[in-house]
């Protein structure tokens, strides 16, 4: 699977998704190239999670393609796409009880990204340095707090050495704090070349890090471009504040 | 002395510090409109006052009582009343039969089924219908309905317009114009900004559990509020004005 230098990283093409009579994704069109780093917003039931499942081969599309590196990957599923480097994060981490920290990794990184004992060792080495967590590495997952569980489930997507790197609202229920140390992180995977794209209720910290903007709303892109620029958008500010008589 | 008090209020889910040291008070007779995204602890924050969900520490105050440790049953005796998100009806049970199952935690009051058939005249046809089988309308009224059984002081209204059609909101609304024009103190959650400004006396912005802002309904501008609900007045935002 080999693009030219130009070719988009990811594209979906007319992308629709309906559980039962209901849809959640209308005709969804999106490319990126592999060196962006794209943030995704859009009021709850937009349809943000479910585009990220249908790009991370969690969920089939009901119609439409996905394409990565080149290469049509609509028929496979999830471990096919990570193994190409197609990677995902989800909204509430979910690590495997009973592992340690380290373990947890380690399993993204043997088994997600596909390495020898060896080499998985020291990717599982590398992903929790960056991501601060050296110092739990020895600790049950079940025992870590929110934000080490976000750093857990960061790492692990990390081990699975990412090209391409989906991150479903790791910034929910932190601090400042701890929400600055995310961005910070985040911005190393960017000087690390990984493609970014990150859907975020917390729109502040979002717009430290995208350089491009969709918002999304009932199951469809209303704006996509540069952050300041959709988040000015008055359809936009509807979709979340409505626009009921005053 | 205010209604309500909230002072420096923590409220958890879990891991998760939902509302984090809110402060704010609610005098009588007023409509106090909460505003801000998914996720920011409004609903939370109600089911706090309300008795619902447990704060973890802070204080609410209601007409100068310190309600921490008050069951929900205990405050709606003492004049709070909860009109939940999703309605939470008994859906098996008829429209006369929630509204008198709102009465029995409540107060002597002047709140009868027959007046609450007046305030919401939809309803009227619908008494012996079992609220299973009520439009998104008839139901949302019947649940803001039985609140007022309980002859609130302190109405808590959750998303009263979700899941409804514009002209149906527009009822609702209308009918709880009158609730307010009668003196019924309200916080009431909504994510229509405009709606709530226009129906508000003042409103609440909340941001991941916080207070973003705080102003009068009529001086505040869709503006200010926009930046306060994306976080967009801070610094660390890059700059950036919506």
């Amino acid at each position: 699977m080999n693009g030219s230098p130009n070719a988009a990283i990811l594209s979906a093409a007319g992308i629709h998704k309906r559980f039962g009579a209901l849809v959640v994704l209308d005709d969804i069109d999106f490319a990126m190239q592999a060196d962006e780093a794209v943030g995704i917003v859009g009021p709850n039931g937009a349809g943000k999670t479910t585009l990220l499942s249908v790009l991370s081969g969690a969920f089939p599309p009901s119609a439409g393609t996905v394409a990565f590196k080149g290469g049509d990957v609509t028929s496979l599923p999830a471990t096919q796409r990570c193994r190409l480097g197609l990677v995902r994060t989800h909204q509430v981490p979910k690590p495997f009880g009973g592992m340690t920290t380290f373990e947890n990794v380690f399993v993204a990184a043997s088994h997600g990204a596909g390495l020898k004992r060896d080499e998985a060792y020291e990717e599982t080495l590398a992903s929790l340095k960056l991501c601060g967590m050296l110092g739990v590495a020895n600790r049950r997952a079940e025992t870590l707090g929110l934000l080490d569980r976000k750093r857990l489930e960061l790492a692990r997507a990390l081990a699975a050495r990412p090209t391409l790197l989906l991150l479903d609202e790791i910034g929910g229920g932190l601090t400042d704090g701890e929400a600055g140390e995310l961005v910070e992180t985040i911005r190393e995977l960017r000087r690390r070349k990984i493609g970014i794209v990150w859907i975020e209720h917390i729109v502040h910290i979002l717009l430290q890090v995208a350089e491009r903007l969709i918002c999304m709303d009932a199951g469809k892109i209303i704006a996509d471009g540069e952050p300041q620029a959709v988040m000015a958008n008055p359809q936009v500010i509807s979709a979340y504040l409505g626009g009921g008589p005053k | 002395m205010s209604l309500l008090s909230v002072e420096d209020l923590v409220v958890r889910h879990g891991l998760l510090q939902a509302v984090r040291g809110v402060s704010f008070n609610v005098e009588r007779g007023e409509t106090l409109a909460l505003v801000g995204a998914n996720g920011a602890g409004k609903t939370t924050l109600l089911r706090a006052i309300a008795g619902a969900h447990p704060q973890a520490s802070g204080r609410v105050l209601f007409d100068g009582a310190d309600l921490s440790g008050a069951p929900s049953h205990k405050r709606v005796g003492m004049g709070i009343a909860l009109v939940p998100e999703g309605r939470k009806l008994f859906v098996e049970m008829t429209v006369e039969e929630n509204l008198l199952l709102g009465r029995t935690a409540g107060r002597p009051g002047d709140w009868t089924v027959d007046r609450v058939l007046e305030t919401f005249p939809n309803l009227k046809p619908r008494r012996h219908a079992r609220t299973g089988h009520l439009s998104g309308g008839e139901q949302q009224a019947t649940a803001i309905g039985r609140a007022l059984m309980s002859n609130p002081d302190l109405l808590l209204l959750d998303e009263v317009s979700l899941g409804l059609s514009p002209l149906v909101v527009d009822r609702v609304y209308a009918s709880l114009q009158g609730l307010i024009s009668s003196g019924t103190t309200i916080i009431l959650v909504e994510q229509d900004l405009n709606r709530a400004l226009a129906v508000s006396d003042k409103v609440i912005c909340m941001l991941e559990g916080r207070i973003a802002l705080a102003g009068d309904s009529k001086s505040v501008t869709r503006e200010e509020v926009t930046k306060a609900y994306f976080g967009l007045h801070r610094k660390s935002a890059g700059g950036v004005s919506a």
